[in-house]
């Protein structure tokens, strides 16, 4: 909402700096975005009069002027308009001036002749021939009638009344009352704790009655609040008067003609949408205003035609729909040259049912976002009064003797008891009541005793608690002291987030950097990662109005989230990569329930370090902070996003933990990465399922170890697990640890035959081993490893 | 053979100086000292002298030894500290080349804000409370005063999964959960992603994060909700961070406000950086509505409460000086590692 302060000086008396001003309101509750004087940068113009113009001796296209400025002299000026003439007056942008693109003037020659300034045009003065019709807009602004000058050399943005400031307030959507001049001033008023000084419209009449132009019939008074109407007679379309001109102006509407013009001067004035229609294209003369038939078409004024519902309103005649109601008029709904009879509409239709009409038909206009706050059916009358005042004051027409109102049975207003008290404990201050009540009142509020009522504009007010705000607002926010508060303190991290810190720190502490991805994904994603077209994870929770494809799902797999990462940071030519991400996944349930939301530990690396069992390394490090133990990898050799031989299932006993491997080249193809990618996929849930808690302490071991290093020889086909396990099972206790320090494969061994080497850590609790026994634990190993085609290398 | 001591002795303390290492001191040692030394060959003539003369030639030849000696050990030690000199000298570093880091990995920059502010609020009671972002429209907008018709529906444009089920554009819905499940006294922190559909610029994303807090319990004042974000926000920018409070309206607060912090670049006066007002936009809060109170299950004449909500990449923007939003998700290294 932009602000004239003109226009507000109708109705309030204030001496602010614009700085304070704008402070002022926005602390009492109107937010001001910013304010602008008019004119801009414009400077230096003044009014001068034309003494003489003769044609330029060295140029054909160019006039000679002497301008009277009220100086001693008159100025020269070369101008190359050809509409000057002696007698006019005309804005002078003298030597030093600014015009309204900011470009300075100075004196100078025009082809051998002395210059000493420039006459403006509306352009070079910001201005657009809207603002002054009579004007050229191809010549000098010769000053009309309307441009009263009191003494030459006078300041012209004066004159021409082009010195308002303009207020842009942003105002929230519980305040439409305050979309208007008048509740602006209103809120002023209070804020400044000066008289708001209302003006009651008066309407002449000049006879005959509105029953014999018009009659209206409302079917649906639900939605049809109020419908009021006046008709004008013998209209003259023309221009409107400068000061209604420049006030639109300074709130952002352009003038159009004088019928047009006090529409949106009563909408700025009351808040109230207005429309101005042609009697001519009232067939019958009958207004009924009904829900819309089904298929019912309607072409509205900005030339599309329209289907409409049974649940939108509309203001039609006998036959045919004339306006969306409280949206947009049809295109035979406006005022026009030819036009004698002018209707004025002032209604308040339901705002929830505008707000979906106009969703529905994805039109939002001034009308209807003002209707869907919620209009005041109170402010009709006066509004339609104001527009009528303005016919009669503009010479405009002759207004019809009385008027159409068909009422809805009026909402009660709310009253309640005034709990000065309460909201004094409430706000955390002691407040008057008597100020309280100052304040109620000069926002139209009545009191009586105990009780309070909120004005029909207000109804926004509803409780104790938007009194106190009403109160908090004038008494300032700023002036509330700041407490603490009382009461026991007690917080902590539940075990679970406290979990997820360890994860955080163990993934960090390997070199992994953080990562935060989008949630959703495109839907291509899943053919990105091969994920097979029958897989449970290609129904998504899909997004009714995405902002495009690549967010139109919510991602059942966040991997794809972070192979883009490593895709984004390989083509932006890093070397290598360690990323982490605590990802959220969406797994759709039933139908109209909430999906289930997974968090995962997502892993990616690549780089000339990396390889698979890096990427093991990093998760086994991950699960001893987990204290996650027992736990297997199993090979995986069927997910179509991994490499068929170097891909694992992480598995504890029944729970699986996730996936870890190398990416199948082909998806790295995909995502245009040309070097091994690793991924692992790390079920949250699971490792809080699995793991161990807060440590025990076990006392040091008191006795020395014994190592013996074994060389094996085996089938490829021999797992180190098989081994391992083997080993641990025949050594039982005894086997305190092992490393594989080797592994080796040559011509000598053979064919399909790998070695490994293992350095065997063997330790009692309750003694120093003997050699002996050492060498029998060893021995039983072997023997068990044999039975499963693992030799002792020769 | 006083004369023949003391030759030995000036001989052997001329030898021990040319001595250019232990390795030479040591023979020089067995050639004067040894079995078959110089000292020794003279000490095995001592038999051919009068016994009134062996004494003091004994005791001569003692006093050289022990010198011997001495020059010796003064000889090894003084080479000791040369070698141990030349090696410290051999092994100096320039100490101005690069260091080996043992990589470790940052957090994300919105986390590490992120943790702060929860931290700020753990020290003041509140706990951390986490929701689902697949919400109900109930939760997000119905139970927090936005039936389906209202118009502030409009300032947060919304992803829609069904008519009944959208991605929440607050985290506001988590503070309905706690209060159908906790009674009062409360004392939340909900942080978490958020979702409106504004197009990706450099200060909008469809994605962001929000903080939001809700305090719920007899006699919670304004004053309260003041003095509890003043204090948030003198532990985040520092004890001379000024606030104020301005009206606002939200449909799930009343009265509701905004706070801004006073422009660390103008403090106040109007800049670029605060389009001239002096005061940046931080959060919205309010007193919590008594509708939603009531939703909840709670009673509004006894109890009262407040709540906020602050834009975790708008505090992160500031604390790290980044002008573009985007850089939070795009992953870049290049960016991770600055933090």
């Amino acid at each position: 909402m932009n602000l004239s302060m003109k226009w507000l000086s109708d109705y309030v008396d204030l001496n602010v700096p614009i700085k304070q001003f704008a402070a002022d309101m926005t602390m009492s509750g109107s937010k001001v975005e910013g304010y602008e004087i008019e004119g801009g940068p414009v400077s230096g113009v003044v009014v001068g009069k034309v003494l003489e113009v003769i044609k330029h001796p060295n140029a054909n296209s160019l006039y000679i002027c002497q301008i009277d400025v009220g100086r001693e002299k008159p100025l020269q000026i070369v101008t190359g308009a050809d509409n000057v003439v002696p007698g006019a007056y005309v804005p002078v942008f003298t030597d030093g001036s600014v015009t309204a693109e900011g470009q300075k003037i100075k004196k100078g020659k025009l082809r051998g002749e002395v210059s000493e300034g420039m006459l403006g045009s509306l352009e070079e003065l910001g201005l657009t021939h809207g603002d002054f019709p009579y004007a050229r807009e191809d010549g000098i602004f010769l000053l009309g009638e309307d441009c009263p000058v009191e003494k030459l050399g006078q300041d012209a943005l004066e004159v021409i009344g082009l010195n308002d400031t303009m207020v842009e307030f942003e105002i929230t959507p519980n305040r439409p009352d305050c979309l208007s001049i008048r509740g602006l001033a209103r809120e002023a008023a209070v804020t400044y704790n000066v008289p708001l000084k209302l003006h009651e419209p008066v309407v002449k009449g000049s006879g005959g009655s509105i029953d014999d132009y018009l009659k209206v019939r409302v079917e649906n008074q639900e939605l049809c609040l109020r419908y009021s109407a006046a008709v004008v007679k013998n209209v003259k379309i023309g221009p409107s008067p400068r000061w209604m001109r420049e006030r639109l102006r300074a709130c952002g509407v352009r003038p159009i003609n004088n019928m047009v013009d006090i529409t949106n001067y009563v909408m700025l004035e009351y808040g109230q949408p207005m429309h101005a229609f042609d009697l001519v294209h009232v067939k019958g003369n009958q207004i009924v205003v009904r829900n819309a038939t089904p298929g019912e078409k309607i072409t509205t004024l900005d030339g599309v035609e329209r289907t409409l519902a049974p649940e939108m309103l509309v203001i039609a005649d006998e036959s045919a729909p004339s306006a969306v109601a409280g949206v947009m008029g049809g295109e035979f709904s406006g005022v026009y040259e030819t036009t004698q009879t002018v209707v004025f509409e002032s209604a308040c239709f339901f705002g929830p049912s505008v707000r979906t009409t106009s969703k529905q038909l994805g039109l939002r206009t001034e009308s209807s976002s003002r209707f869907e706050k919620g209009q005041d059916p109170e402010n009709c009358i006066p509004a339609l009064k104001r527009a009528c005042e303005l016919v009669e004051l503009l010479g405009a027409g002759e207004v019809v003797d009385g008027i159409v109102d068909i009422s809805a049975p009026k909402q009660a207003p709310v009253t309640q008891k005034l709990d000065d008290a309460w909201i004094s404990k409430f706000l955390g201050v002691e407040i008057l009541r008597e100020k309280m009540e100052d304040w109620l009142e000069a926002l139209g509020f009545t009191i009586e005793g105990d009780l309070v009522t909120a004005p029909s504009w207000r109804r926004d007010v509803t409780c104790q608690y938007d009194l106190a705000e009403e109160v908090a607002r004038f008494w300032g926010y700023d002036n509330i002291p700041s407490t603490i508060i009382h009461g026991e303190v007690k917080a902590r991290p539940t075990e679970e987030q406290r979990f997820v810190r360890g994860i955080h720190q163990a993934l960090l502490a390997q070199g992994l950097n953080e990562i935060i991805t989008y949630s959703f994904i495109s839907p291509k994603s899943y053919d990105q990662i091969l994920l097979p077209q029958d897989s449970p994870l290609r129904r998504s929770v899909v997004i009714l109005n995405p902002l495009g494809e690549d967010t139109g799902v919510m991602r059942t797999t966040a991997l794809p989230s972070m192979l883009d990462a490593l895709a984004r940071n390989y083509r932006a030519r890093s070397e290598s990569a360690r990323l982490y991400e605590l990802a959220t996944e969406y797994l759709p349930t039933e139908e109209g329930k909430l999906p289930n939301e997974l968090q995962k530990i997502v892993i990616g690396l690549y780089g000339p370090e990396e390889d698979f069992f890096t990427l093991k390394g990093t998760v086994e490090a991950l699960l001893e902070q987990a204290r996650v133990s027992d736990w297997e990898a199993h090979p995986v050799k069927d997910d179509p996003l991994f490499h068929p031989g170097r891909c694992a299932r992480l598995q504890a006993g029944d729970v699986t933990l996730g996936l870890i491997g190398q990416v199948h080249p082909a998806v790295a193809d995909n995502y245009k990465v040309d070097v091994p990618l690793y991924l692992a996929h790390i079920d949250l849930a699971a490792l809080l399922e699995k793991t161990g808690g807060s440590p025990v302490y076990q006392p040091l071991p008191r006795f020395p170890v014994s190592t013996r290093d074994l060389a094996l020889v085996c089938d490829e086909e021999v797992s180190n697990a098989q081994i391992t396990t083997t080993m641990k099972k025949a050594m039982g206790k005894l086997l305190a640890d092992w490393q594989l320090f080797d592994v080796y494969r040559s011509e000598r061994l053979g064919e399909g035959k790998k070695s490994l080497a293992y350095a065997l850590t063997l330790r009692a609790e309750d003694r120093t081993l003997t050699d002996e026994e050492c060498d029998k634990a060893v021995a039983k190993a072997l023997k068990a490893l044999e039975e499963i085609g693992v030799f002792l290398r020769k | 053979m006083k004369t023949a001591l003391e030759n030995i002795r000036i001989e052997a303390g001329k030898a021990l100086e040319a001595a250019a290492d232990t390795a030479a001191v040591e023979q020089l040692r067995v050639l004067y000292l040894g079995k078959k030394g110089k000292l020794t060959a003279i000490l095995k003539q001592m038999g051919s002298l009068s016994p009134e003369e062996r004494p003091v030639v004994g005791q001569l030849a003692n006093e050289a030894r022990a010198k011997i000696e001495s020059l010796i050990a003064d000889r090894k030690e003084a080479l000791g500290k040369a070698a141990l000199a030349g090696r410290l000298a051999a092994e100096t570093l320039d100490v101005t080349m690069p260091g080996r880091k043992t990589p470790t990995g940052n957090r994300h920059p919105l986390n590490i804000v992120l943790q702060e502010v929860e931290e700020i609020f753990l020290g003041m009671g509140f706990d951390v409370v986490e929701g689902p972002e697949v919400e109900y429209d109930y939760y997000n907008f119905e139970a927090l005063n936005m039936p389906k018709t209202h118009p502030s529906r409009d300032t947060q444009d919304t992803f829609y999964i069904s008519d009944d089920i959208v991605l929440r554009t607050q985290t506001s819905p988590v503070q309905i959960r706690t209060m159908e499940q906790r009674k009062p006294p409360i004392r939340i922190l909900s942080p978490g992603r958020v979702y409106r559909s504004d197009a990706v610029d450099a200060t909008h994303s469809p994605l962001f994060h929000q903080i939001e807090g809700l305090v719920v319990d007899k006699g919670i004042t304004m004053a309260d909700l003041k003095g509890t974000l003043a204090t948030f926000t003198q532990s985040l920018y520092g004890p001379e961070a000024k606030v104020r409070f301005r009206p606002h309206h939200f449909a799930y607060t009343e009265p509701s406000a905004e706070m801004d912090f006073m422009c660390y670049a103008c403090k106040g006066e109007g800049c670029r950086l605060c389009k001239g007002e002096g005061w940046i936009e931080l959060l919205g809060c309010g007193m919590v509505h008594p509708k939603v109170l009531e939703n909840c299950g709670i009673d509004s004449t006894v109890y009262s409460g407040f709540a906020f909500g602050i834009g975790l990449e708008r505090i992160a923007m500031r604390r790290f000086a980044i002008n573009d939003l985007r850089l939070f998700y795009e992953n870049d290294l290049r960016f991770l590692r600055q933090f």
